[in-house]
């Protein structure tokens, strides 16, 4: 039988012609990835190693993004002692305050990631990068060190779940509505322990900006990795951002999935993630009143260009509802800077918006916009749980970026057709 | 090895984000984690835990972020092991990594009720509910985890082999 694509990638990183589902293997990692929260951990269990350098200075990336610029001084401590690792061992990609962004958007972005590429990262959104074909997946901080000592990961070679695209998404329907109605079809734990492999006359459809939205939140399906295949838009993205050689691989004719699915892009509306599990999905129009009092914009999901070029369409010449709170975070400095740039920022401040420098922030709960109890957020990231922006007894909905906007204006859910008819 | 303590008994898809909130993620120390574990989900936690006790989930358990602070806490809670149906994948390989043992059982993840007394032989994989006095045979480790698991974790495999590289080159 033949191989999926992820397959195909851990073969060739394993030195094996050939790997089959369950089977354990050791592979060469390209990238080892950490953050402000997990590289401390992992610092620590590579003190206890034993070993005195990390296995290839260029190819380890740490980016203090969950709680900076610093919000406390234990944060400030935490991103210290990896700052001051990064310097001793002579770690290339530190990126720090300044340099930095949300990691999932700023890695591709600075050109770490390219087709065919094993990426592992002490982050569970490490698996943005099966966008760019790329077989990229979250670890623990344990994973993390002992990959920095040894440029090696294990892994069980995981199942696949085929998605087959069809058709073309209709106004207003992104990213982010496709995987949010994927994962309200399968469940949070419907792809568990296997990849999500994207394919389809519908790919084309999908910007490069989409797809790292689809295979940011396979980890919400429980998936191990989601992937698309290579096309032309990757490649111009690839040869925009980065310098490194790329291997393009393909699932084999005769690969076996263990389901398949038939996805009509068309027939796709905006969706909605209500509480607490990105599970619980609505379309649009089945959302009924619901009022808010925070939006987000921002994260790894949903922080990049074409996101923010959404929202400010909506935001143009409208005001934020006042009882609502309107949070924009670009992803990473460059998106800030042709944001503004492209006077994005009139169109928000104008708005009653305001705009951030990059960080997570309010995603995760950490600062920069933490929710009251019994308040309700509509925010562009990926996850919703219990406490998850702040009290255990707030509400987040997960959206796009369109329908983020219009429920800025609204004051309540609302889809982007609603504000643009005035209603 | 064995483990033995009361069932602590949660639903589906328990999150990451409730084990141990990202709020209290500015510090990596077990022992300021472990006073914060579970706090979203169940506040009694910290108090009603004891040594040896064993958390008895559904499906999906430790899904969502990869913090390995999550079976950290967990672990310096004084939690020997956790049965569920099924665990998320990052935190099933984390908690293989940094030692906390798990099992995957349904039926037993069904059955066992909040307070029972469990037993659980890792060796043979059997869990046994001292209360009712059923026994469930779970689905044992893969060689290669028994490997790490028996190294002390991934750290001390690769301990073991950066002390032997190490030793060849000399030798
Ligand atoms: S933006 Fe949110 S989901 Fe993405 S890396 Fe940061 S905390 Fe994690």
């Amino acid at each position: 039988m033949g191989m999926t694509m992820t397959q195909k990638i851990l073969a060739r990183h394993a030195g094996l012609e050939s790997v089959k589902p369950g089977e354990l293997v050791m592979v060469k990692v390209d990238m080892v990835l950490g953050n402000d929260i997990t590289t401390p951990v992992a610092v620590k269990e590579f003190r206890k190693i034993g070993a005195k350098r990390v296995f290839d200075v260029n190819r380890i990336a740490i980016v203090p993004d969950h709680f900076t610029p610093n919000k406390d001084i234990k944060s400030a401590e935490q991103v210290k002692f990896i700052r001051d690792f990064a310097r001793e061992m002579g770690i290339v990609n530190f990126f720090d305050v300044g340099q930095m962004g949300v990691e999932h958007a700023l890695l591709p972005e600075k050109g770490l990631v390219v087709p065919g590429d094993v990426v592992i990262g002490a982050d569970s959104h490490t698996c943005t990068y099966g966008a760019l074909g790329a077989f990229s997946t979250g670890v623990g901080s344990t994973d993390m060190a002992a990959a920095m000592a040894t440029g090696e990961a294990w892994f069980k070679v995981p199942e696949a779940i085929k998605f087959v695209l069809k058709g073309k998404p209709s106004r207003w329907v992104s990213g982010k509505d496709v995987i949010l109605h994927i994962i309200g079809k399968i469940g949070v734990d419907g792809a568990l322990y296997k990849s999500m492999e994207f394919c389809g006359e519908g790919v084309k459809e999908l910007s490069v900006d989409d797809r790292f939205t689809i295979a940011n939140m396979a980890v919400e399906a429980g998936a191990k990795n989601g992937i698309f295949p290579v096309d032309e838009k990757t490649l111009e993205y690839v040869k925009n951002h980065s310098q490194k050689p790329w291997e393009v691989f393909s699932a084999d004719e005769d690969a076996g999935y263990a389901e398949v699915y038939e996805i009509d892009l068309s027939s796709i509306k905006p969706t909605v993630a209500f509480p607490h599990l990105p599970e619980n999905t609505r379309t649009i129009d089945e959302a009924g009143d619901v009022k808010i009092h925070q939006v987000v914009i921002g994260s790894c999901t949903n922080g990049r260009l074409e996101d923010l070029k959404i929202a400010a369409k909506i935001l143009k010449g409208r005001k934020v509802h006042p009882d609502v709170r309107c949070i924009i975070i670009p992803a990473t400095q460059k998106i800030w800077k042709q944001a503004m740039e492209e006077g994005l920022f009139h169109i928000f401040i104008d708005a009653g918006a305001v705009v951030s420098t990059p960080t997570c922030g309010p995603c995760l709960g950490g600062y920069m916009g933490i929710l009251a109890s019994g308040e309700r957020a509509v925010a562009t990231t990926n996850r919703n749980f219990v406490g998850r922006m702040g009290h255990p007894e707030s509400e987040v909905y997960l959206a796009s970026p369109a329908v983020a906007a219009a429920s800025a204006v609204a004051g309540r859910i609302a889809s982007p057709d609603e504000i643009q008819q005035g209603r | 090895m064995k483990a033995r303590g009361k069932a602590i008994k949660y639903g589906d898809n328990v999150d990451t984000d409730v084990i141990i909130p990202a709020r209290y993620l500015n510090t990596s120390e077990p022992e300021e984690l472990a006073d914060h574990c579970m706090e979203d989900l169940d506040p009694g936690f910290r108090t009603r835990v004891s040594k040896g006790d064993i958390i008895v989930a559904g499906k999906n358990f430790g899904c969502g972020s990869s913090r390995e602070h999550a079976p950290i806490a967990i672990k310096a809670s004084g939690i020997s092991c956790v049965i569920a149906e099924t665990f998320a994948r990052i935190f099933y390989r984390n908690t293989i990594n940094i030692g906390l043992p798990i099992l995957e059982c349904q039926e037993a993840a069904k059955e066992i009720e909040d307070g029972d007394d469990i037993s659980v032989d890792f060796e043979s994989g059997v869990i046994e509910n001292l209360t009712s006095g059923k026994k469930y045979d779970a689905v044992a480790f893969p060689q290669f985890m028994r490997q790490l698991i028996a190294a002390d974790g991934l750290i001390g495999y690769i301990r073991e082999r950066v002390a032997g590289e190490a030793g060849e080159k000399q030798g």
